[in-house]
């Protein structure tokens, strides 16, 4: 790849990943400062951002610390939350996983939602792409999501109380998630599994630790596979 | 909740999670995996992420986990709009207009 192409691809990336700006700017600063109300040294909620890096597991470990639950408890609670980071490990391995040991391992690390969401919609549409052009992609689409995510935490932390109050900041997420999903349904496969992973993941919303996610989640992909087995059979 | 104990879970829950995203992607490596297992890796991003939005959409914790009109439409919208045109600006925006207009209104 030359430096032209890399830059254009890592551009790509970029542009690719930054709707997710808006959201994650937002969502990084009410860390920030729920994180300092809970009276967490600034520091501190720097550091959870930086060293976990995922915005729902952050936020369940916090709750469950201020609940005073058992150490132990956090843990394994806010890692059942991250269980699906290892399915998106699973699902960027056959894009990914020629890449040499340490930028798998910083790819491993910048693995969010935002990423994976915006890598598996372009790598499944464009078949096209080399290994090189895919890391190199990869890491467009966190660089300025990732320092932002840092950032912004960072400013909620010093500005704690006195930020705004965010209209109807709790919907950026879902409406993202949506927003992102939406266009990727394009064979009656992807529709089933995304349909049978609602309606899954509201049946089992009792599941303790947000389990029912990660069950609805393996159903929905269970079902996507076999329409394509039966669609790719029923065709010629 | 101690510093120390806060300190803990967030070295713990980093350790964690880089293990659960390494998992496949480190140790699998570039080994072909069975057409079986890529036929439902496909679907990963189209099931999880619908599963992990769904209750957020049914039960807001903005309400108290009560149903809100509002957020459900702007879900619909979201997904109506960003299907049809395939744009994914299009499905973000049209969503905030519908929930800002209908919070608005309500």
């Amino acid at each position: 790849m030359t430096t032209t192409s890399r830059k254009r691809t890592f551009w790509r990336g970029m542009v690719d990943g930054s709707p997710f700006l808006i959201v994650l700017a937002p969502f990084g600063a009410l860390f920030g400062v729920v994180a300092t109300e809970a009276g967490l040294p600034v520091f501190q909620t720097l550091a959870f951002s930086v060293v976990v890096i995922a915005g729902a597991a952050q936020f369940t470990a916090l709750s469950l610390l201020e609940q005073e639950a058992p150490t132990i408890i956090v843990i394994a609670t806010a890692l059942a939350v991250n269980m699906r980071m290892a399915m998106y490990s699973a699902a960027l391995t056959p894009y990914l996983g020629a890449a040499p040991l340490w930028q798998r391992s910083l790819i491993a690390y910048l693995t969010v939602d935002q990423s994976f969401a915006v890598c598996a919609v372009t790598f499944e549409r464009d078949q096209t792409m080399t290994l090189a052009e895919r890391v190199t992609y990869f890491l467009g689409v966190v660089a300025p999501v990732v320092p932002l995510w840092y950032g912004c935490t960072l400013l909620g932390a010093l500005l704690g109380e006195n930020l705004p109050p965010w209209f109807a900041l709790d919907f950026a997420l879902p409406i993202t998630f949506i927003a992102m999903i939406a266009p990727a349904l394009t064979t009656p496969a992807h529709i089933a599994a995304a349909t049978t992973a609602v309606v899954a993941s509201l049946l089992l919303v009792w599941m303790p630790f947000s389990s029912g996610i990660i069950v609805a989640g393996l159903l929905g992909m269970a079902v996507g596979a076999e329409v394509e087995r039966r669609t790719q059979k029923a065709a010629p | 909740m101690t510093e120390a104990n806060v300190w803990i879970v967030i070295i713990a829950l980093g350790l964690g999670s880089f293990l659960l995203r390494f998992s496949f992607l480190g140790l699998v490596g570039d080994r072909a995996l069975p057409d079986r297992v890529l036929r439902h890796l496909r679907y990963t991003a189209v099931a999880v992420l619908p599963a992990l939005v769904a209750p957020l959409v049914v039960w807001p914790a903005a309400t108290d986990g009560q149903p809100d009109p509002a957020r459900m439409a702007a879900a619909v919208v979201t997904i109506a709009v960003g299907y049809v045109t395939k744009n994914f600006l299009a499905g973000i925006f049209s969503g905030a207009a519908t929930l800002a207009l209908l919070l608005w209104l309500l």
